[in-house]
């Protein structure tokens, strides 16, 4: 029976070919628990892709598996905030009390455990994905008995781009539109997309998804490239330790996102936006499905959409366990079907991006920020943040605070101000250090406090703000564990394309460990320097170039950790 | 029609052809960049990260086989970042890897002052030698993973797609579909995949029975008894 509507489902996608190949998997995956020969035997003559890539494929995914698993799955989060928080230790303790030695299935098939990297849930820290169920605050009893209870605080002077938070139905269209909802469209339309052009250079609108790239060059370098089909992109695999404003975003108001993109696709000429959500986030993937059927319905895509010449449709796709796929052009090898290798750049995405047409690929918030600008217009988007770093700027808190959340920036803040504004270092504890930015991002010191966190302030301070990921860590916090979780969540998501990261996120975990357990050997700070620069200079894309960065600024404000 | 461009190398002034590439440059002036992964019969993909330069006014190093040049370019080929990377990677890979029977990579690290013994304790690629079909044999722990024997299968030559890339990060490496034995794959054993592996990870059978100390005879009456077992038998 099972089999049989697998079966008229691979009939269905099938004519699509290799770019269902993740669909089809994740499909098989949550059928039957994983995905037999058998079965990637028929979905490789359904799609048409050679054997041996899927089993290629299957590896590369973490949510994959070529071995029955069992009836639920529990990722339980060891990346720094949750570590920080005790999610080693209840990660021991549920394997203890399943009878577990390591990761893996109960003899029962009832359970099957692992280790996860950061799931977006850092504030609720430890955190737990049980099956489909976001859990935070977790104990071996509500792993065994799971039930929803994540609910993001969200902190702001003056409600900007999180202004819906909270006070809409997702799932409402109705609601969105009572909220001033699908004004920026309209608006967008009646300048024409030159004009449109012209507003983004003015408002100064940079990217946030990371890199902080000014946004209209993107757009102008997609909309000039020749090429009848484009494409949009949401870039929503939030992955990044410490970072889940996407997923707030998304969970609370997917119709400003969704109204980016139409934005984007007006903008440059796409009748086709991919939105692609980590699979970690189920809840975030159901939300944004309902609202594409709703603005469906009421004609906010489709064909001719209000009335206007512009056709313009969005496809939901999911990851499956892949921190890399986040890396822009990895992102597009996942959608069509591949291990999600970053590519060799140029070409970039703006001429050959997804299927090698011309595509803009951007971040969630991005694409909020978007619609904000539409509807509220360049003065007042420039009225928020600094002339460099414009409009509101959204920071995930999490760690060792008072109160973790989002919080939106819209006046030039210090770090200081926002640890103050997050109720300080939990418990009274002093401050040791701040990873902000994330896994890619680097260490501040004490004495670095007073730096406004804007790009600009940010960058002459040596530092980074990456996606916003701000994790605090208090006197008490063993930095030595945090360093060597760093060290596991890269050597577990480096893709293995390019050999300085593919070796030295190995090597750099093997030394940290060495670092954690008191076992050093004679030279072991230069072998990590030696090899976080080659990984820093050589390597192929942004997750080896930043693999080290975080380790690096460890060594050099607290070289008494490495002794 | 073809127009050049001016780059200045370790300080020396030098035109080539617009659409170069560094290494092709390098090549003119008789100071190519090492190499690993390239290979003149598959599509470069910038992999080994051996070859690397430094430009001046890059933030990163730039791939000397796959980076093309611009006008005014400046390159340092021997600057103490490149010299510190190409040196770590051939010390990280002789930590993880076999490459006792890869003379290049042997002589590389002779240049790069690679210390053999950098990385004590690290984790290898050690595994059994896969022994499955009468032609070649797989001894992975030989594999530097250049993918040259997947591209090779694949669009570069043979069309086959008998081997993939597996697994992620360290843990990469070249599989079939669910460990299948050759046989039971598409493979037509054309040879092409053992004939771009550069470290012998790859290796034909009658070399590898000759290493055993089986003389001519004794490989053609295993090599024989193989086939049949396989139930070709050509
Ligand atoms: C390893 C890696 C992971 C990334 N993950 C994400 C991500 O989860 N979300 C995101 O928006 N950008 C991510 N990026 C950045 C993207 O490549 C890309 O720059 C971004 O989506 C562009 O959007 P923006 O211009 O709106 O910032 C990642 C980059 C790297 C190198
Ligand atoms: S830097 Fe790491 S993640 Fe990026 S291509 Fe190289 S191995 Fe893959
Ligand atoms: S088997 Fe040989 S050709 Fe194939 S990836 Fe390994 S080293 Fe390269
Ligand atoms: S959910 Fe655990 S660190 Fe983010
Ligand atoms: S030879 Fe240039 S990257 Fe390998």
């Amino acid at each position: 029976m099972q089999e049989q509507s697998f079966n008229d489902f691979l009939r269905e996608i099938a004519p699509q070919g290799r770019t269902m190949l993740l669909p089809a998997l994740l499909e098989a995956q949550k059928e039957f628990g994983y995905i037999s020969k058998e079965m990637a035997t028929e979905i490789g003559n359904a799609l048409k892709v050679p054997f041996a890539d899927i089993s290629g494929v299957i590896e590369f995914y973490s949510m994959l598996h070529s071995e029955p698993t069992a009836e639920t799955i529990i990722r339980v989060c060891t990346s720094p905030s949750c570590s920080a928080r005790g999610g080693r230790d209840v990660h021991q303790q549920i394997l203890t009390e399943l009878d577990l030695l390591k990761d893996g299935a109960t003899a029962d098939g009832k359970y099957f455990v692992e280790e996860a990297p950061c799931l977006g849930l850092c504030d609720k820290a430890p955190s737990a994905l049980v099956d489909e169920t976001a859990l935070g605050s977790i104990t071996p009893e509500l792993l065994l008995n799971p039930q929803d209870n994540v609910r993001t605080e969200v902190y702001a002077k003056e409600s900007v781009i999180t202004g819906r938070i909270g006070e809409v139905d997702p799932f409402s269209l109705d609601d969105y539109l009572a909220n001033e909802g699908f004004l920026s469209f309209p608006n967008a339309v009646q300048i024409g997309p030159e004009k449109m052009l012209d507003c983004m250079a003015d408002s100064g609108i940079l990217g946030r998804g990371g890199a902080s790239f000014p946004t209209k060059m993107k757009w102008a370098g997609a909309a000039e490239a020749p090429g009848e089909q484009k494409y949009i992109v949401c870039n929503s695999d939030e992955a990044e330790p410490g970072t889940f404003k996407d997923r707030v975003i998304l969970e609370n108001d997917p119709f400003s996102v969704l109204e980016g993109m139409m934005i984007g696709g007006y903008a440059i000429g796409a009748s086709k936006g991919f939105i692609y959500v980590r699979g970690e986030y189920p809840k975030v993937q159901k939300t944004f499905q309902a609202a594409i059927v709703s603005a469906r319905a009421k004609g906010y895509l489709g064909e001719n959409i209000l009335g206007s010449s512009f056709d313009f449709d969005i496809e939901l796709r999911s990851g499956a366990g892949a921190y890399i796929c986040g890396e822009e052009t990895a992102l597009f090898e996942s959608i069509e079907g591949k291990r999600g290798f970053p590519r060799l750049k140029p070409p970039f995405p703006t001429t050959h991006g997804l299927y090698q047409k011309p595509t803009v690929i951007n971040n969630v918030e991005t694409f909020a920020n978007i619609s904000l600008l539409f509807r509220i217009g360049v003065d007042a988007y420039r009225s928020y943040g600094t002339e460099k770093s414009s409009g509101p700027w959204l920071f995930s808190v999490s760690g060792d605070i008072a109160k973790p959340g989002i919080y939106e920036i819209t006046n030039p803040t210090t770090l200081r101000e926002l640890l103050e504004w997050a109720g300080g270092v939990k418990d009274g504890a002093a401050l040791q250090t701040v990873l902000l930015g994330g896994a890619a991002g680097k260490f501040v010191h004490p004495d670095q406090l007073d730096v406004r966190l804007t790009q600009e302030d940010a960058h002459a301070a040596g530092l980074t703000l990456g996606s916003g990921a701000v994790v605090v860590l208090s006197e008490n916090a063993d930095l030595k564990q945090t360093l060597a979780d760093l060290g596991h969540f890269f050597a577990h998501e480096s893709c293995g394309k390019c050999y300085p990261c593919q070796l030295g996120t190995q090597r750099q975990a093997e030394i940290l460990d060495r670092n954690l357990t008191g076992s050093v050997i004679e030279g072991d700070f230069t072998r990590l320097e030696d090899v976080g620069w080659t990984m820093t200079d050589a390597s192929l894309c942004g997750l080896g170039q930043t693999a080290a960065s975080a380790v690096l600024s460890a060594m050099e404000h607290f070289p008494e950790q490495f002794k | 029609m073809n127009k050049t461009f001016t780059l200045t190398i370790d300080g020396q002034s030098v035109d080539a052809p617009q659409d170069s590439t560094i290494q092709q440059v390098l090549e003119s002036i008789n100071k190519p960049a090492p190499l690993i992964c390239a290979h003149e019969a598959t599509t470069p993909e910038g992999l080994c990260r051996q070859c690397v330069v430094e430009v001046e006014g890059w933030r990163v190093l730039a791939p000397s086989c796959v980076t093309k040049i611009n006008e005014g370019m400046v390159i340092h080929t021997a600057s103490e970042r490149v010299i510190r990377s190409r040196r770590t990677i051939l010390e990280m890979l002789n930590a993880s890897v076999d490459l006792s029977e890869a003379p290049e990579l042997q002589a590389q690290m002779d240049e790069f002052g690679a210390d053999r013994e950098r990385f004590p304790h690290a984790k290898t690629r050690e595994q059994d030698v896969k022994d499955d079909n009468p032609f070649f044999v797989r001894d992975y722990e030989k594999c530097l993973m250049c993918w040259r024997c997947v591209q090779a299968c694949g669009d570069d030559i043979q069309y086959t797609y008998s081997i993939s890339v597996g697994g992620r990060g360290f843990e990469s490496k070249i599989s079939t579909f669910f460990d299948s034995p050759m046989p039971e794959t598409s493979c037509v054993f054309c040879g092409n995949c053992v004939a771009v592996c550069p470290t012998n990870a790859l290796k034909s059978k009658t070399e590898f029975f000759m290493e055993q100390g089986l003389d001519y005879d004794e490989i053609r009456q295993e090599k024989r008894a193989e086939k049949k077992k396989m139930g070709g038998g050509k």
